[in-house]
């Protein structure tokens, strides 16, 4: 007995100076790539921004497959690997609807005399939610053929169909008449502009940061509200149209007033670059984000997706068609993918039959890293990954960055193995 | 007592297999003519196709044999398939023309798919199997550099690359040339060279960024050699950052070009992965004029992303001398488009190789290699000679992107 208990507190001994240890090392590195980066911040604080905002494309692509990721795993449990190639097949499907269909030049044939802003936003909509069709269907198929039947079977069955359906995606893809093999240059929907303090007009920032001030206002007045206890002013505050033009609003206030007034007031002279490219993957990421939000806090389908993630019997016997909810989450899941493959390849301008499988790997990561069947983790995660990626590349070094984004994610999952946003269990998606 | 039936019952497979096996190897007499003929058939009838079917016995002694190793799937299928067109061209001339010292030349194609492990593979496949002695490719250096240590090993073997330009290809360890080995094509150092002098002489740069992929022998030989010429002229190397093949976002580097401002973005890598680095170059307005090697001398090369960049290269369609000017027409009759100079070098290896069989009066690879050291061409991609360690002495292309087109600038003799 005495014996026992000393083994015991020795054990329990050794784990606290470990843990200690841990901390501390974690703690001093911690210290280290703060006081890094600061150096580096200060050396070029205008690299440093421009890096950042070279993460948030990129997190923001890595997002948009990621919350497919989690959606589904929060859902039915199954890592839909696969993902990753309806991603793949979003991007194909707009290079053949720009290249073949000329689907982003409709409003031009149909109104010779359109405004060109306007018919090229209507275009490159039109493009984008019809590869997020034709993934939504691909997905809800995916569901239906591959992994409905396999439902009722141990998760590992499912698991390696879910690879054999991602094979086959790819190497369907690359059959001759299918995509071909080859690195194909992508037609982006629309010409590229590198925006200047010209293409800015002051009226648009005028409007654009008014905007973001008067939802800012009331945010904060609704979040006064609700702090003393109205439960209508919570439901106000965490509205999605006030969450898009909140977060929507700050980013594009922040890029365009470092871009267009600051340098012409003459307060800074660092030299950004924000192209349309980066601006329309923003603003069509964090549209995209906040109508799933809305689906899955506002709505009838959203309600019945948690409940089902919550407890599929008791859902089933309140009356939820639990199989047509899981339909609805992978055809979410795939138009997300579809849309993030649109703009991948509008940002990067290639496409290629195994274009899903790194972005598909990096943001499983992500959302493992923001805690696997969270949305906000999701983001959160992806946003990270992406940053990651970019500050190590532009800092430390190119080969390193999928190492260190890599030890990132060891890291993090050491000290909290469920990921950032991974405790709530009462509510997955 | 079941067990040991299933024992005997394997052993007996496992004795007639090998027995299976053995059987045609002693008699290979019968075995070639049946497969020979239908080899021929893709190759288009030569002038005079009569007598050489009808006496199907003297068919393997009336057959040359000669191995087309090229990427026809992956990341450079245009190279793979232009380099297939073009010594396929010079094949039907020859065949055309009588052959090969009386002899038919017969095209072994295989896929050798710009890596180093299908290239052994397909190199072990044609040796081993189809008894080829001569081999025209692979148009990868890190794939023909595996390949030409298979046939220096095996001696008997000759490989010409019409367009490996890493210097390894054909020189050992120890900096000797491989006794079978040639190219047609120039080597690294001097494209790199010729790409620093262009730079430093007719674009007045100063300063330059170099873009590689460490993992590439063709990338990192032309970056080096590029980085010490034009440091060597005066110039200065403001940006050197390696990425890796898989990277598709290269905004982080890019940002660090544009913040150095350089004059020229050097660029050495092909043309698929090219398009993605000029393409975001583009969208963080980054303004130097991009430079690069034969990689991006590919009808996929994104012309509007590259506007303005030059490129050094082997061959151009646009060049006026007649030798040109004859193989351009011949090669478009043939396949209906303009030949690159992935064609153009493939055409001068089957050429340079053919016409030395001929001068040798023999098939063995050994002989031919030592009449190809001594001997001068006058090709498609202008006179070659040899050097010691079996490069070709001979001019280079500039080549400029402006408006969608590639256009002819100017030549550089070494």
């Amino acid at each position: 007995m005495e014996g026992r208990g000393r083994v015991v507190l020795l054990k329990r001994y050794n784990g606290a100076i470990l843990n200690r240890i841990a901390a501390v090392i974690v703690v001093i590195l911690g210290l280290f790539v703060l006081a890094f980066f600061v150096r580096r911040v200060m050396a070029d604080p205008g690299i440093f921004i421009q890096q950042i905002l070279n993460g948030i494309q990129l997190g923001f692509l890595y997002a948009l497959i990621a919350l497919g990721y989690t959606m589904v795993y929060g859902i039915i449990k199954l890592i839909n690997f696969a993902h990753g190639d309806v991603f793949m097949v979003g991007a194909m499907t707009s290079f053949f609807a720009i290249s073949t269909m000329e689907l982003h030049r409709w409003p031009f044939q149909l109104w010779p005399g359109i405004n060109s802003t306007l018919g090229t936003l209507l275009g490159t909509t039109t493009v984008i939610a019809f590869s997020m069709a034709i993934c939504s269907f691909l997905g809800v198929t995916m569901e239906r053929f591959a992994y409905r039947p396999l439902r009722a079977m141990p998760r590992i069955a499912a698991l390696i169909t879910a690879i054999g359906v991602s094979f086959f995606l790819e190497y369907f893809g690359a059959l001759p008449f299918v995509y071909t093999n080859n690195y194909i240059t992508y037609p982006r929907p629309f010409e590229l502009t590198v925006l200047t303090a010209k293409d800015i007009p002051p009226w648009l920032l005028g409007l654009v940061g008014g905007v973001f001030a008067i939802t800012l206002t009331t945010y904060s007045a609704l979040n006064g509200l609700s702090n003393r206890g109205n439960t209508k002013a919570v439901l106000w505050r965490n509205h999605p149209i006030i969450q898009f033009f909140l977060y929507l609003g700050g980013l594009l206030t922040i890029i365009l007033g470092m871009v267009v007034v600051l340098p012409t007031w003459g307060i800074i002279k660092w030299d950004l670059t924000v192209s349309n490219v980066m601006l329309v993957i923003m603003s069509a990421s964090v549209l995209l984000v906040v109508a799933l939000q809305y689906i899955v806090t506002r709505t009838k389908t959203g309600k019945a997706m948690r409940a089902s993630a919550y407890d599929k019997p008791t859902s089933r016997l309140m009356g939820i068609n639990v199989d047509n909810v899981i339909a609805v989450t992978f055809a979410i899941a795939g138009a997300l993918a579809g849309a993030g493959g649109v703009l991948y390849a509008t940002a990067f301008k290639q496409v290629h039959h195994l274009m899903g499988i790194l972005p598909g790997l990096k943001a499983f990561i992500a959302a493992v890293l923001g805690g696997i069947g969270s949305i906000p983790g999701a983001l959160v995660g992806s946003l990270i990954m992406g940053m990651a990626e970019v500050l190590s590349a532009g800092f430390i070094s190119t080969p390193m960055r999928d190492a260190v984004a890599f030890s990132l994610l060891i890291i993090i999952l050491l000290i909290r193995p469920q990921g950032i946003f991974g405790e709530a269990p009462t509510e997955k998606v | 007592m079941g067990k040991r039936i299933f024992a005997v019952l394997t052993l007996l497979t496992i004795v007639a297999g090998l027995v299976a096996c053995k059987t045609p190897a002693p008699t290979p007499t019968p075995v070639p003519p049946t497969p020979t003929p239908a080899p021929a058939k893709p190759t288009p009838a030569p002038a005079t196709p009569t007598p050489a079917p009808a006496t199907p016995t003297v068919a393997p002694a009336a057959e040359l044999k000669v191995a087309i190793l090229a990427p026809l799937s992956g990341d450079v299928a245009t190279f793979g398939e232009s380099t297939r067109d073009g010594a396929l061209l010079a094949i039907e001339e020859w065949n055309a023309k009588g052959g090969v010292l009386g002899r038919k030349i017969v095209p072994v194609v295989e896929d050798s798919m710009c890596e180093a492990e299908p290239a052994v593979a397909a190199a072990t496949k044609v040796i081993e199997q189809d008894k080829v002695k001569f081999i025209i490719g692979e148009v990868c250096s890190k794939a023909s550099i595996p390949v030409s240590e298979i046939v220096t090993s095996k001696g008997n073997v000759l490989q010409i690359s019409p367009t490996s330009t890493n210097p390894k290809v054909t020189v050992d360890e120890k900096g000797n040339a491989k006794p079978t080995v040639f190219r047609a094509c120039f080597i690294d150092p001097f494209q790199g060279l010729i790409g620093a002098k262009f730079a430093l002489e007719n674009l007045k740069a100063k300063t330059a960024a170099v873009l590689l992929d460490q993992g590439n022998d063709y990338v990192r030989g032309l970056a080096e050699f590029f980085r010490d010429a034009f440091e060597k002229g005066g110039g200065k190397v403001v940006v050197w950052e390696t990425y890796t093949a898989a990277d598709k976002d290269f905004s982080a580097i890019l940002t660090k070009v544009k913040a150095a401002k350089p004059d020229v973005l050097y660029l050495p890598d092909y043309y698929s992965t090219v398009n993605v680095i000029a393409a975001q170059a583009r969208q963080l307005g980054i303004t130097a004029v991009m430079m690069g090697g034969d990689g991006w001398d590919s009808p996929q090369l994104d012309v509007k992303a590259v506007d303005g960049g030059y490129f050094t290269t082997h061959f151009s369609p646009e060049d006026s001398r007649p030798v040109v000017q004859e193989f351009v027409k011949k090669y478009k009759d043939k396949y209906g488009k303009v030949p690159d100079s992935l064609a153009a070098l493939a055409y001068d290896a089957a050429l340079i190789l053919f016409e030395a069989i001929q001068a040798a009066g023999t098939d063995d690879p050994v002989q031919v290699a030592k009449t190809m050291e001594k001997m001068k061409f006058s090709v498609v991609s202008g006179e070659v000679a040899f050097d010691k360690q079996h490069n070709p002495l001979k001019p280079a292309v500039i080549n400029q992107v402006t408006g969608g087109k590639v256009k002819f600038v100017t030549i550089v003799s070494p």
